[in-house]
């Protein structure tokens, strides 16, 4: 038997017994998540199965934040059946403007190295940028994670990224994520796991970790887990356990040179149509927006500040900034990052997913053109079929909403 | 749940994200009747309209990509249609659908144009095109998900059997 990739270590840990890939497999869940998107059709699964509480209710989260706080009735409903299962079984309830539910789980040391993590938001493989297994479920799947503290599932094949190289100053972790689903392509994963790994990943701060996690989906990956090489967390891990085994074998092995990119931009509407910023140099914009479990937290606020310092926003454009939880608001607030961006003619928007999904707050109009940080440009993704959604750093997108257009940012940095 | 029945092609591309099946913001909602009135607007606004209960979907590479929103296969089921048939299915969206009892097979040739005539034989994994006179042969799916969508989904195969059984997989 050959050695065991991440994927494999971890799920033969929760499934009591080695598995490879391919396998099928009752596991045990260590966590479970929903939004107001997903929460309710859960719930309402998991009593119709006949449950009570949840197996484990101190590890059943439960986050309103996609449409946060509630833009009509019939979603403040929505919220209220969320509160009372929190309130009835004990699950662990984050409220209105708390923050992104993916924000959250690592900010509030919800999930951990080695984890079996499952949420109902596709974007639950953000954690693999700490080395959980976690992945996206929808809400019948996870009120029977609720039920059993089990799921079944496929052990999935992995495919190897390696980024060689440095990136160079002026790239961000979007910029290698943005490279890295335009690579491998929409659904150049699907079914299948992701390691991701290399000199260019090493120094990145859990932050950019998250960011390049995030977008595994975004190529259909089952999970997408980076190396912990580098990794630093506040608590003592297990490194061998989150580390695939020398001789793991993998169904692909790909290499992106780190040192070779420059900033990324995906083109409308997908998120692989993904081509280097020179090839849309002065594409005007109407919209800018800053924020989303992508790249909403200090870090990227701290990308934007640095372009926006002692500017203004361009006239007719709109620059909206949702900092991804109440804490990183808060940091933003007392280091000066708040008065920068606001004085540069931001307007700050409440933490959540809203502007992202197309649910409230900042729905674009008909033939606009938006520069956005977020992970997905479908068509209507944003609320508005009539309009289109280009895909780019913090820097590049605070960089265009100053000069209307999309610019080298390397122009504006002093 | 019927194992054979037939219906009437309607036929799209690759790569239909659940934003397209049904948009973010008609998501947040318990009454499915609301899903159903705009399944699929984004990608063809007459869809509904033509939409005759017992229809299948035809569609291509990557179906469902995107988002876990079991809206999504909650919309098409609502809305009449009988089955889904693709080249291959983004991986949430293939247990979203299987889990709330809506038929999906995967289908990596086959041949169909709107309004050919669909026979689907779930037992047998086949899709017969009647109307071109042609069989094609459904890709097995794991025995666990055949007993899940044969009992209606997921809620009714965990009331029944209360939890996963490792060797009925």
């Amino acid at each position: 038997m050959s050695g065991q990739t991440v994927a494999e270590k971890i799920l033969s840990r929760h499934a009591g017994k080695p598995v490879a890939a391919d396998d099928l497999t009752v596991i045990d869940v260590d966590a479970a998540l929903m939004s107001d998107t997903t929460a309710p059709l859960a719930i309402k699964a998991f009593r119709e199965m006949g449950g009570k509480a949840p197996w484990n209710p101190e590890r059943t989260f439960l986050v309103i934040d996609h449409a946060s706080p509630a833009p009509n009735e019939r979603i403040a409903r929505l919220h209220d059946i969320m509160r009372e299962f929190a309130a009835d079984t004990g699950a662990v309830l984050y409220d209105v403007g708390e923050g992104i539910c993916h924000q959250l789980m690592i900010e509030d040391d919800r999930v951990r190295p080695g984890e079996a993590f499952f949420g109902a938001d596709s974007h639950t493989c953000t954690y693999g940028a700490l080395g959980a297994f976690a992945t996206g479920v929808g809400s019948t799947d996870l009120a029977a994670v609720m039920l059993t503290g089990k799921t079944w599932l496929k052990v999935p094949r992995t495919i190897r990224l390696e980024i060689t190289g440095r990136i160079n100053p002026g790239v961000e972790a979007k910029d290698l994520a943005l490279a890295m689903v335009g690579k491998l392509g929409f659904a150049g994963a699907t079914y299948q796991a992701v390691e991701i790994c290399g000199e260019a990943l090493v120094p990145m701060s859990l932050d950019e970790r998250m960011t390049i996690a995030n977008l595994g989906i975004e190529m259909g990956a089952k999970a997408a887990l980076i190396h912990p090489d580098g990794l630093e967390l506040p608590y003592d891990f297990d490194a061998e356990a989150i580390s695939p085994d020398p001789d793991a074998s993998y169904v692909r092995e790909i290499t992106i040179d780190g040192s070779a990119l420059r900033p990324q931009i995906s083109k409308p509407p997908r998120p692989d149509a993904t081509v280097d910023i020179d090839e849309l140099i002065g594409t005007k914009i109407d919209v800018a927006f800053i924020g989303t479990c992508v790249n909403g937290r200090l870090r990227d606020l701290h990308a934007a500040a640095r372009i926006l310092e002692g500017r203004r926003v361009a006239s007719g454009v709109r620059l909206m900034v949702s900092a991804a939880s109440q804490k990183v608001f808060l940091a933003a607030a007392k280091d000066g990052t708040l008065a920068t961006l606001t004085a540069a003619g931001a307007t700050f928007l409440p933490s959540g997913c809203g502007p992202c999904v197309g649910t409230h707050l900042g729905v674009p109009g008909d033939g606009e053109v938006v520069v956005s940080t977020a992970n997905r440009n479908f068509r209507g993704r944003m609320g508005n079929p009539e309009a289109s959604v280009y895909l780019a750093s913090p820097t590049v997108v605070a960089a265009a909403a100053v000069e209307g257009k999309i610019v080298d940012p390397t122009e504006l940095e002093g | 749940m019927e194992s054979k029945f037939t219906g009437r092609a309607h036929v799209y591309g690759d790569d239909i994200d659940t934003d397209r099946i049904i948009a973010g913001k008609y998501t947040k909602t318990l009454n499915l009747q609301d899903l159903a009135d705009h399944v699929l607007e984004d990608l063809d606004i007459d869809f509904r309209s033509k939409l005759v209960k017992g229809d299948v979907l035809v569609a291509g590479t990557n179906f469902g990509c995107g988002s876990s929103r079991e809206q999504a296969p909650l919309a098409l089921k609502v809305a009449g249609v009988s089955a889904v048939v693709a080249k291959y299915f983004a991986r949430i969206f293939f247990r979203n659908a299987i889990n709330i009892g809506l038929p999906v097979l995967e289908v990596p040739d086959l041949e169909a144009d709107s309004g050919d005539e669909l026979e689907i034989d779930l037992k047998a994994g086949v899709v017969k095109n009647l109307t071109k006179n042609a069989d094609y042969k459904a890709s097995a799916m794991p025995q666990v998900m055949i007993d899940i969508l044969d009992q209606g989904g997921l809620v009714a195969y965990l009331k029944k059997n209360g939890t996963y059984d490792a060797s009925a997989l």
